[in-house]
């Protein structure tokens, strides 16, 4: 088993290193940790990176065990793909629970939809499934790859924790931490674990890393790899060396996690599971993510409602005609009609996104239609995350952040 | 938040206000009180609480016997032929902040209300003593206009008497005579539609609340998402259901937000506990 994975993860490997130097040639779309670019095909993704299809059986297996609609993130194609979910979800239906992990890199105060789309989704998995969940702050990361100091990244992260926790997680099952307050104990000696099974040789494999990166980059990856055990976490899961994690991350995490889960068989571990989902396009079109460092390519959670008009009105990319007519006689490119595809996301009448989507096609609804259903949706969301977001203080954020057991954490 | 009866009595006799108190089971219609109070020597009477198509409030308080025609009213104070009609009753809670069955000139001890204007029975005047709710249903209390004036000029008002059973000409050359007793501020009630079913204790007779055409010109309706589902072509679409859909609609945006909120407020309630149980100082030996 592992040696498959091995295999995998060193074509993995050399499939990006590949990939480089085609990209120069054929355009191709660059997916890593750090940089996500060009048009991306995510069948070829699955296929590159080896992971599997989400499909409709296994959303249906969700509703049945959670017994309340899927998200409309599984509905439609959102998280697309995963490893071993449905491993999970035998597990699940045994009686075995599972624990959530999921992170967020604090580099930026400024937080987009973008960001908040995990988070959204392990909302709805903490809910629907009634397990715990860990939200790892990697402000040590972003404190060596971004170059900010140590204070900047740990006010950073303590910002991003307000917007997260207004995401409306439980505070009785949810354990927020920063790296550079919880790494040590337990924790650091898995790290040292993960370490001692990944040469430096596959590290730069993975990563791209050369002679010229710091060894703080080197030595990163088992950082993010650990909280995927759970003797990571004594004051959580005692003795519960067999509790499963699941990850719900974009698809770009997919490579520390390849890692991770060829490590864990060799530790002794379960293989964490994931659960990966495709990116929210920018403003500007298909061409990447939302960038934190170019306010018009995203809507921020920080947006009036009139900021958010005008971005959508102006800068969102239409798959419309330049005009009335040659709208009503063509219709609309749903391929690259960015409107369509962030409605896809957050619209969560399924009638009603179908409808949308005929009339627009075929020309009898307006671009301005459409955009004026999607500024009214976005600007509901945003309000209320900033209502929420309001109502979360500095205590608040002590006690997600603080190291306590969570006895009512499975219930 | 909303004075009590007991509150509001003990007003009165801080003002030296005098009034006779009688209890009795709770009642929610004039015949019903005067079957408790009907021979103690005090006239009952009826309290309409009203709005008109500005968003402004009256209560009208009279003799049980005066016959007050609303469309009559309504011109009178300048609002056209149709312009009054019965307050919804989520109205009666949000802004009399007092039960069904319960509107009394009372109610206007309560912020909320003081946007409401009152009219008051002329005929009051020549009585004895009236009887009113002091904001519970389940007691009367009656008092002479002089005592009602004392108690409406201790919160700030002016008591307008007026002969509700006039019926004065309205035209270009005679303008309504009421006017001036129509508020200068109209109430905005929290989002809920147009054309709720009127209070219980009315007798008058409204064309049967059209809910859905009121519900298409949708000005009322503030949520984008339910009158967007409220389009002609909506209407065609789910013809008869649409009533259905868009309440369906509602309870699903009501539901999210309502566990959003108990979320929230859970957050709030650990973190304030563990605030709490981190800094406490442990017992001395």
């Amino acid at each position: 088993m592992e040696k498959r994975e091995e295999r995998a993860v060193e074509e993995g490997a050399a499939a990006a290193a590949g990939g480089e130097a085609e990209a120069a040639a054929e355009a191709e779309a660059e997916v890593n940790p750090w940089e996500v670019s060009g048009k991306i095909d995510y069948d070829k993704l699955i296929d590159k990176f080896g992971c599997q299809r989400l499909d409709q059986s296994l959303i249906d297996r969700v509703q049945r065990l959670t017994s309340r609609a899927p998200h409309v993130f599984l509905r439609r194609g959102v998280f697309f793909a995963h490893r071993d979910f449905n491993e999970i979800l035998d597990a699940y239906e045994r009686g075995d629970k599972f624990y959530l992990y999921t992170g967020r890199g604090p580099s930026s105060e400024a937080l987009h939809l973008g960001h908040l789309i995990p988070f959204m989704f392990t909302k709805y998995l903490q809910d629907a499934f009634k397990v715990p969940l860990v939200i790892q702050l990697t402000d040590d990361e972003k404190c060596m790859w971004k170059n900010i100091s140590v204070e900047e990244s740990q006010r950073l992260a303590r910002e991003n924790a307000k917007d997260i926790i207004a995401c409306g997680f439980d505070v009785t099952r949810t354990f927020i931490f920063s790296d550079f307050d919880y790494v040590g104990g337990a924790f650091y000696k898995n790290m040292v674990k993960v370490a001692k099974c990944v040469t430096y040789n596959k590290v730069v494999g993975i990563f791209g890393f050369t002679g010229e990166d710091h060894i703080g980059k080197v030595s990163f990856p088992p950082v993010q790899a650990v909280p995927s055990f759970p003797s990571s976490f004594p004051h959580l899961f005692n003795g519960k060396d067999h509790l499963r994690c699941l990850i719900p991350c974009a698809i770009d995490q997919d490579p520390y996690f390849r890692m991770t889960r060829d490590v864990a068989p060799r530790l002794g571990y379960h293989k964490p599971a994931l659960i990966e989902s495709s990116f929210f396009p920018a403003l500007q079109g298909d061409t990447g993510k939302m960038s934190a460092s170019d306010p018009n390519s995203a809507i921020y959670v920080t947006d009036s409602a009139k900021d958010i008009k005008d971005k959508i009105n102006r800068y969102a990319f239409t798959g419309g005609q330049d005009t009335k007519e040659k709208q009503r006689l063509y219709g609309a490119n749903l391929e690259v009609d960015i409107p369509v595809k962030y409605l896809s996301f957050f619209l969560e009448d399924d009638d009603e996104l179908e409808h949308i989507k005929t009339e627009y096609g075929s020309g009898r609804m307006l671009t301005f239609d459409v955009k004026k259903r999607l500024t009214e949706i976005l600007v509901e969301i945003v309000e209320r995350h900033r209502r929420a977001r309001a109502a979360v203080t500095d205590e608040m954020v002590d006690a997600f952040m603080a190291v306590r057991p969570l006895p009512s954490m499975f219930g | 938040m909303g004075y009590t009866k007991d509150q509001l009595l003990a007003r009165l006799q801080e003002l030296r206000i005098e009034f006779s108190k009688y209890e009795h089971p709770v009642v929610l219609t004039v015949e019903a009180q005067a079957k408790h109070v009907g021979n103690v020597g005090a006239s009952l009477s009826k309290n309409l609480f009203l709005k008109d198509k500005k968003q402004r409030f009256y209560i009208v308080s009279a003799l049980a016997d005066t016959k007050v025609d609303l469309k009559v009213l309504s011109q009178r104070l300048g609002l056209g032929k149709g312009g009054l009609r019965m307050a919804p009753e989520e109205a009666l809670g949000e802004i009399l902040q007092v039960p069904l069955g319960c509107v009394t000139p009372f109610a206007l001890v309560n912020e909320s209300a003081r946007h409401v204007s009152l009219l008051l029975d002329q005929g009051f005047k020549s009585q004895q003593g009236c009887l009113f709710h002091p904001l519970s249903n389940d007691t009367s209390i009656s008092l002479n206009t002089l005592s009602l004036d004392k108690f409406l000029k201790s919160i700030g008002r002016d008591p307008s008497y007026v002969d509700l059973e006039a019926n004065p000409k309205v035209g270009k050359d005679q303008p309504p005579d009421l006017a001036a007793l129509v508020p200068s501020d109209s109430i905005v009630l929290p989002e809920f539609a147009e054309g709720a079913p009127p209070s219980e204790h009315s007798n008058e007779n409204h064309a049967a609340t059209d809910v859905k055409p009121k519900a298409v010109k949708a000005k009322a309706v503030k949520t984008p998402a339910v009158a967007e589902k409220i389009r002609d072509d909506t209407v065609s679409q789910h013809g008869e259901q649409l009533g259905a859909v868009v309440s369906d609609t509602l309870r699903k945006r009501l539901s999210s937000e309502l566990k959003n909120l108990a979320i929230m407020f859970k957050n709030t309630a650990y973190t304030e506990g563990f605030h709490a149980g981190t800094h406490h100082q442990p017992k001395r030996p």
